[in-house]
C-alpha cells in the first residue's frame, strides 16, 4: 500500500487512521437485528404467489381454496386491493412525454414478467403460508413475451402495455457542441470515425441479505411501523405516505442492520406496499422475507443496454467528438428511478477526456422482464465501459499505445476545475499521478514484452493488458441539479450532533448504512471535529423516529454529503460551546481557541476547559452566559454545490487460455483517488468489493431468459457470483487529490471500483486476442464465448 | 424457499434405517449431507413424505482397509475423504477430485455416498469411481449386494439402487504405482464442473502401460473414455502423444447443452482437458 497522502490538517488524529470497523463485532457475532429476525407479538407470515409466465392475462383467480389450508388466516389477490393499492412510484420522469404505465403492487388483470406478484397468503407461520400458495387457483391466457430490445421497437411488435400503443418509454437527447461538424472534420482531415456496439448484459443484484419487511400496525391509532431491509427508510416513508394514503406522521420506517443493497434496496417494492395493506386490512403484524429465487425474479435487475458508440478523432489521436446512442431495457414497469439510470451515465461518457462535441441519446424500452433500476454505479459503469473500451479500440485502429492515446486526450491536472463537454465541472483530479503510479506498480513495459514473446511463440496462453482510467460523478447530489433533470427529490443530507452530559456524543445521520461502515467513518470525523475519543461517539440512523430526517444511502453520497452535514453540525456545537467556555473562563468569545477537545484563552493556555467540562456545565446550566440556551446540540443540512469526482487508473494483466477460453487475472493494479481518506481500511474494502462486482460483470454474471421469457439464471447455481478464490490479489494504492467543493475534501468511493474494473478486464481479454483477429467479446466473457470468438476469427481468416 | 412438510426419523444403525425406509415406501428418502437434497426440497422439486437421516449411523462413516481394496463408508464426509491417509495413499484420485468439490462448508456436510447415490453427472465423484472400477455396496430389505460402478449410474440423477436400498459403502481397488489427476473445468472455483476428467495412468519404461479415464458431465451418466484408454496404451509418456490420444475423448459421448456450455464446446473441452489430465497423471 503506497500513499501519496497530502498533509492533513493538524487536528486530524482519527481522520486517516486505519480503524477496524466498530460495527463489525456486532454484525459478525450476530448480536444484531436483521429484519427477518424481528419478532413482534402475533406476527403473521406472508407469502407471495408469482406469475410463472412472462406475459399473460389473468382470466380467473380464486384465492379462497388457500383459506382452507391449515394455519391460513387470509389470502388476497390484486382484485382485493384494486381500489387502495395504487401504483408503485417512479420519481424520475426523464422527459415530459415519458410513458409511465401503472405499476400495481399486485397484478390485477395482466402479468408482465415471470415473477410479477399476483396474490398473497397470510398464515401463522412461513411453512403454512408457502404450502397454501399452491392452493390458489388461477387461469392465465398467454400473451406474447417481449424480450429483445430492438425487436420491441419494431412496428407491429407485441406490446408490454397495450394501452400505450408502443413499447417505447422515452427518447432522451442531449447534444453538446456540433457533433456533425466534429465528424466531418475527422473525415476531411484524414482522421477516423470509429463505430462500435457494446452490450451491457442484465445483472441480478445479489445482496447477502435478501429483502424482508415487517409491518406492525397499531390499529387504534392508525399507526404503522414498517421494518425493512432497505437502503432508504426516509424516502420509503414518504413514498408509502404518498401511495397508501396513510399520513406520513403515522408511518415509522426502520431499517435495522441491512446486509448489502448495491442499489437493489433503493425502491418502494410491491411487497412493502402489500404488507402494509395486509396489516391494515387485518389489523395484525405481518412479515415477508424474500427467498433467493424471489430475489432473482422480483428484486430489480441492473444494466441491460445496447450501446452504439461513434468516436471521431484526428489521425494523431485527438478526440473530436463522441456520439452515444443507447437502447435501455426498462423491464416491465418503471420502478423508482428506472428511466433515469442511463441518464446518470449520460454525463460520464466523455469520461476523463477533452473533446469538441458530444451527442447523447437514449431510448427506454419496455420488455416483459423484471424491472431494471440502479445497480452499483448506476449508469456510470455503462458509460465508463463504453468510453474505455472505445479508447482501447481507437488506439488499436490508430496504432498508438493505449496509454499514450489517453494521455493525449485527458484533462491535465493543471486544467482543473474543468468544464466538460457534458456540462459538468470537474473540481479536481490528477490522472497523470494516478496513472504513473499504476504503471510503476504494474510493470507495464515488462508485461508488454512478455505479451510480445507469447505471441511470437504462439503460446496457448496469451497475455493481455487492460486499461481503464475512469472518473465518475457521485456524492449525489446538488438538489438544484436533480431538479433540472426532473428528478422528484432533493440531494441534501441531514445530521444532528448531541452532546450528552458525560461528554459522550450521539450523532444522528440521515444516511442509512447497509454495510459501508458509516458508524466507523463518521465516528472518526466527529472525534476529530470535537476532540473526543473515537469510542465516545455513537451513531443513530435508519429509523424515522430517531433519525427523523434524511435522504439515505446510494450514489456514494453518505460521506461526501452526509459526512459534511455532520462536520457542519459539529462546528455549530463548538460555536455554542465556545460561548459557554468563554463565560466559564471569563474571557471574550473571540479570545477562545479550540483544538484537540480543549477551549483555551488565547495567550493564556493554562486557562482552559475541556469540551467535557463545558458540556457538563451546560447540562447543569447553573451558570450560563446571558441569552445562551443550555444545549450543546446542533443540526445541519448540507446540500452540495457539486458532485464529487473520484478517479482512478486500473490496470489488468489477464492470461487467456486459447484452448479452453478461460481467463485468469494474473495481476490487478488499482490506483484510486477519492480525495481525502477518512479510513484507509474502509476505502480498501470498498475498492476490493467494487472491483469484485465489476469483474463479475466482465467474467461471470448474466441474467438469462429463455424464449418464453422465463428467467433461466434464477438460482445461485446458474447465476455465477464470484467468491473469494475467484477474486485476484489486488494491488491497491492511492493518490489523494482533495475535493475542492466540500470542507473535508472527500469524494465518494462506494461505486468507483465497480465503475473502473469492468472495462479493464474486458480490454485485457480483447488485448490478449487481437492478434488472433478478435476485437470484441460480449460480457460476461465466459470461456465458451472467448473460445468461440477465437474459433470464429480463425475461421474467418482461413 | 420453504420445503413442503415431511416426517423425519434418525436411526442409529443400518438395519433400523433399512426398515424405516421400507415403512416409508415410495415416499421415503434418505438424507445424507443434505447438500443436494435440501436444495431440491426447498425449491419444491422433491416432495418426500419421510426423510430417513443417516447422520447418526456411525457404522457408515470412515475408511476401512480390506487388503487389496479400501471401503469408504457412504456417510464419510468430503472433508474427511480429502484428509484420509488411506485414501491418499492408495486411491489418491478420490482425494484429488473430492478436494475440488464445492467449498469447505459443503465439504463438511456432503458425503461420498450421497454424491454417488445422487448420480448427478456433473458431480465430480461418479466419474472417479467409474474410472477406478469401484464397487458400490448396497443394503436393502433383501440383504446386501455389490454393483460395479460402471452399472451403478443409470441416467441423469438416477442410480440402479432399488427403492428401499441404502448405499452403505464403496469398495475401491488399491492402485499401487499409478499416477493420478483430476482436471476440473469450471467457471468459478466453487461451481460444478462444465467438464471434468479423472485420469489414472501407470507408466512402464517411459511408456504408458495402462490408463483409465472417466469423464464428468459429458452425458447423462459418467462415462469411461475407452477410445482414449486404448489409444494411449503403449504410447510414449510424452505430451504430444498423450494429447494425440486425447483427441478421441469425446467419442461416443452425449454432452448436455446448458447455460455453462453448449455440447460442441464440451466435446472440445473433453479433448483438451483429457490431454492435460493424462499429462499431469503421467507427470510429463
Ligand atoms: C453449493 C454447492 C456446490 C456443490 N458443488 C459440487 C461440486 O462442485 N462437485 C460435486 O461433486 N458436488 C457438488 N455439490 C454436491 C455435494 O457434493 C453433495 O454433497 C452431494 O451431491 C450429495 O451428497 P450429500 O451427502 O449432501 O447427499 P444428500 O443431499 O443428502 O442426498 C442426495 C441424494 O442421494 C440420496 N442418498 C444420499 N445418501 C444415500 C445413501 N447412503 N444411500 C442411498 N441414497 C442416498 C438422497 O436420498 C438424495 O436423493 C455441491 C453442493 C452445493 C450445495
Amino acid at each position: 500500500m503506497t500513499e501519496q497522502a497530502q498533509a492533513t490538517p493538524g487536528a486530524a488524529k482519527e481522520i486517516g487512521a486505519r480503524r477496524a470497523r466498530k460495527e463489525d463485532a456486532r454484525l459478525i457475532t450476530g448480536q444484531t437485528r436483521w429484519t427477518d429476525s424481528i419478532q413482534v407479538p402475533g406476527l403473521l407470515q406472508m407469502a407471495v404467489l408469482r406469475s410463472p409466465m412472462a406475459h399473460a392475462r389473468i382470466t380467473r383467480i380464486d384465492v379462497s381454496p388457500a383459506l382452507d389450508r391449515p394455519g391460513v388466516l387470509a389470502a388476497f389477490s390484486g382484485r382485493d386491493f384494486a381500489d387502495e393499492q395504487g401504483s408503485l412510484p417512479c420519481a424520475w420522469p426523464v422527459t415530459e412525454d415519458m410513458a409511465q404505465p401503472p405499476n400495481p403492487p399486485l397484478a390485477v388483470d395482466e402479468v408482465r414478467y415471470a415473477g410479477d406478484a399476483v396474490a398473497v397468503v397470510v398464515a401463522r407461520d412461513r411453512y403454512s403460508a408457502a404450502d397454501a400458495l399452491e392452493a390458489i387457483e388461477i387461469d392465465y391466457e398467454p400473451l406474447p413475451p417481449v424480450l429483445d430490445l430492438e425487436e420491441a421497437l419494431a412496428d407491429g411488435a407485441p406490446l408490454v402495455h397495450s394501452d400505450l400503443g408502443t413499447n417505447k418509454c422515452y427518447d432522451f437527447h442531449m447534444p453538446a457542441g456540433d457533433y456533425q461538424a466534429a465528424r466531418d472534420r475527422a473525415q476531411a482531415e484524414g482522421g477516423i470515425v470509429m463505430k462500435r456496439r457494446y452490450l451491457q448484459q442484465r445483472l441480478q443484484p445479489s445482496a447477502m441479505e435478501p429483502r424482508a419487511v415487517v409491518v406492525e400496525p397499531i390499529a387504534a391509532a392508525g399507526e404503522f411501523t414498517l421494518y425493512s431491509a432497505t437502503q432508504i427508510p426516509h424516502i420509503l416513508r414518504l413514498l408509502l405516505a404518498m401511495t397508501t394514503g396513510v399520513p406520513e406522521h403515522k408511518i415509522r420506517v426502520v431499517a435495522p442492520d441491512v446486509g448489502g443493497g448495491f442499489g437493489s434496496k433503493l425502491n418502494l417494492y410491491a411487497e412493502e406496499s402489500i404488507a402494509l395493506l395486509v396489516a391494515r386490512r387485518l389489523g395484525r403484524p405481518v412479515k415477508w422475507t424474500e427467498s433467493r429465487s424471489e430475489n432473482y425474479q422480483a428484486t430489480i435487475h441492473g444494466r441491460g443496454q445496447i450501446q452504439d458508440i461513434e468516436v471521431a478523432a484526428t489521425r494523431e489521436g485527438r478526440l473530436l467528438g463522441l456520439k452515444v446512442s443507447l437502447v435501455a431495457d426498462m423491464g416491465a414497469y418503471l420502478q423508482l428511478i428506472t428511466p433515469g439510470v442511463p441518464l446518470l451515465g449520460a454525463f460520464m461518457y466523455p469520461g476523463i477526456y477533452k473533446m469538441d462535441a458530444y451527442d447523447f441519446s437514449c431510448t427506454g424500452v419496455f420488455t416483459t422482464k423484471t424491472p431494471t433500476d440502479a445497480y452499483r454505479g448506476a449508469g456510470r459503469p455503462e458509460a465508463t465501459y463504453a468510453i474505455e473500451r472505445a479508447m482501447d479500440d481507437l488506439a488499436q485502429e490508430l496504432g498508438i499505445d493505449p496509454i499514450e492515446l489517453r494521455r493525449q486526450n485527458w484533462i491535465r491536472h493543471e486544467e482543473f476545475p474543468f468544464d466538460t463537454i457534458a456540462g459538468l465541472t470537474y473540481d479536481s483530479g490528477n490522472y497523470e499521478a494516478a496513472t504513473d503510479e499504476a504503471l510503476r506498480l504494474f510493470g507495464y513495459e515488462e508485461l508488454r514484452r512478455e505479451q510480445a514473446e507469447r505471441r511470437d511463440r504462439g503460446d496457448p496462453v496469451q497475455l493481455g493488458i487492460g486499461i481503464s482510467i475512469y472518473t465518475e460523478m457521485c456524492g449525489i447530489a446538488p438538489s438544484r441539479v436533480l431538479g433540472s433533470l426532473s428528478f422528484g427529490g432533493g440531494g441534501w443530507e441531514y445530521a444532528s450532533v448531541r452532546m450528552l452530559p458525560t461528554g459522550k456524543v450521539e450523532v444522528v445521520t440521515g444516511a442509512s448504512p447497509h454495510g459501508q461502515g458509516h458508524d466507523t467513518t463518521f465516528s472518526q470525523i466527529v472525534a476529530d471535529a470535537l476532540g473526543v475519543p473515537f469510542d465516545d461517539v455513537e451513531l443513530i440512523h435508519g429509523d424515522t423516529k430517531s433519525s427523523h430526517k434524511g435522504l439515505d444511502t446510494y450514489g456514494s453520497r453518505s460521506l461526501a454529503v452526509g459526512g459534511i452535514a455532520i462536520t457542519q453540525a459539529c462546528g455549530r456545537v463548538i460555536e455554542k460551546a465556545r460561548k459557554v467556555a468563554a463565560h466559564l473562563l471569563e474571557a471574550a468569545d473571540t479570545d477562545i481557541e479550540f483544538s484537540g477537545g480543549t477551549f483555551r484563552v488565547r495567550g493564556a493556555p493554562e486557562s482552559a476547559k475541556t469540551i467535557q467540562e463545558v458540556v457538563l456545565a451546560t447540562h447543569l446550566a447553573h451558570d450560563m452566559p446571558e441569552g445562551v440556551e443550555p444545549s450543546l446540540d446542533a443540526d445541519a443540512t448540507f446540500d452540495p454545490e457539486n458532485f464529487s469526482f473520484p478517479h482512478g487508473s486500473h490496470l489488468v494483466a489477464a492470461e487467456v487460455d486459447t484452448q479452453t477460453g478461460f481467463t485468469k487475472i494474473r495481476s490487478y493494479v488499482a490506483v484510486d483517488d477519492c480525495g481525502r481518506v477518512i479510513n484507509p481500511l474502509v476505502v480498501e474494502g470498498q475498492v476490493v468489493g467494487g472491483i469484485a462486482q465489476g469483474l463479475a460483470q466482465a467474467l461471470y454474471e448474466e441474467a438469462t431468459y429463455d424464449a418464453d421469457g422465463n428467467l433461466t439464471s434464477g438460482t445461485l447455481a446458474d447465476y455465477l457470483v464470484p467468491a473469494a478464490p475467484d477474486v485476484p490479489e489486488i494491488t491497491m494504492a492511492r493518490t489523494e487529490t482533495p475535493a475542492t467543493t466540500n470542507p473535508l475534501g472527500v469524494k465518494g468511493i462506494g461505486e468507483a471500483g465497480t465503475i473502473g474494473s469492468t472495462p479493464a478486464v474486458v480490454n485485457a481479454i480483447v488485448d490478449a486476442l487481437r492478434h488472433l483477429g478478435v476485437d470484441d467479446v460480449d460480457m460476461p466473457c465466459t470461456p465458451e464465448r472467448v473460445w468461440r470468438a477465437i474459433q470464429e476469427s480463425s475461421a474467418a481468416s482461413a | 424457499m420453504i420445503p413442503a412438510q415431511f416426517e423425519y426419523t434418525a436411526p442409529t444403525t443400518v438395519d433400523e434405517a433399512v426398515s424405516a425406509l421400507a415403512q416409508g415406501g415410495e415416499e421415503a428418502k434418505v438424507l445424507a449431507g443434505g447438500q443436494s437434497l435440501m436444495p431440491l426440497l426447498r425449491l419444491r422439486l422433491a416432495y418426500p413424505e419421510l426423510l430417513v437421516d443417516l447422520n447418526r449411523v456411525a457404522e457408515l462413516r470412515g475408511v476401512r482397509d480390506e487388503g487389496d481394496s479400501l471401503v469408504i463408508g457412504a456417510m464419510t464426509t468430503h472433508h474427511t475423504v480429502v484428509r484420509d491417509p488411506l485414501v491418499n495413499q492408495h486411491c489418491a484420485l478420490i482425494a484429488l477430485a473430492t478436494a475440488t468439490v464445492a467449498d469447505p462448508a459443503v465439504r463438511h456436510r456432503g458425503t461420498f455416498g450421497g454424491s454417488l447415490a445422487h448420480a448427478d453427472p456433473a458431480g465430480d465423484l461418479p466419474a472417479v469411481t467409474v474410472a477406478l472400477d469401484a464397487e458400490m455396496i448396497a443394503t436393502g430389505p433383501n440383504g446386501q449386494r455389490t454393483i460395479p460402478a460402471g452399472e451403478f449410474f443409470a441416467d441423469y440423477l438416477t442410480s440402479t439402487l432399488q427403492p428401499g436400498e441404502i448405499l452403505v459403502g464403496v469398495r475401491v481397488p488399491k492402485l499401487a504405482g499409478w499416477g493420478f489427476h483430476y482436471e476440473k473445468f469450471n467457471r468459478v472455483a466453487q461451481a460444478w464442473a462444465v467438464v471434468g476428467v479423472a485420469a489414472a495412468v501407470r507408466r512402464a519404461n517411459g511408456n504408458i502401460a495402462e490408463a483409465r479415464v472417466g469423464l464428468t458431465n459429458m452425458g447423462a451418466t459418467p462415462v469411461r473414455a475407452r477410445a482414449v484408454e486404448s489409444a494411449v496404451q503403449g504410447t510414449q509418456a510424452a505430451p504430444a502423444a498423450l494429447h494425440e490420444a486425447a483427441s478421441q475423448a469425446a467419442e461416443g459421448t452425449h454432452p448436455p447443452s446448458d447455460l455453462h456450455g453448449q455440447a460442441d464446446y464440451r466435446r472440445h473441452l473433453a479433448q483438451v482437458l483429457t490431454g492435460r489430465a493424462l499429462a499431469a497423471a503421467a507427470r510429463v
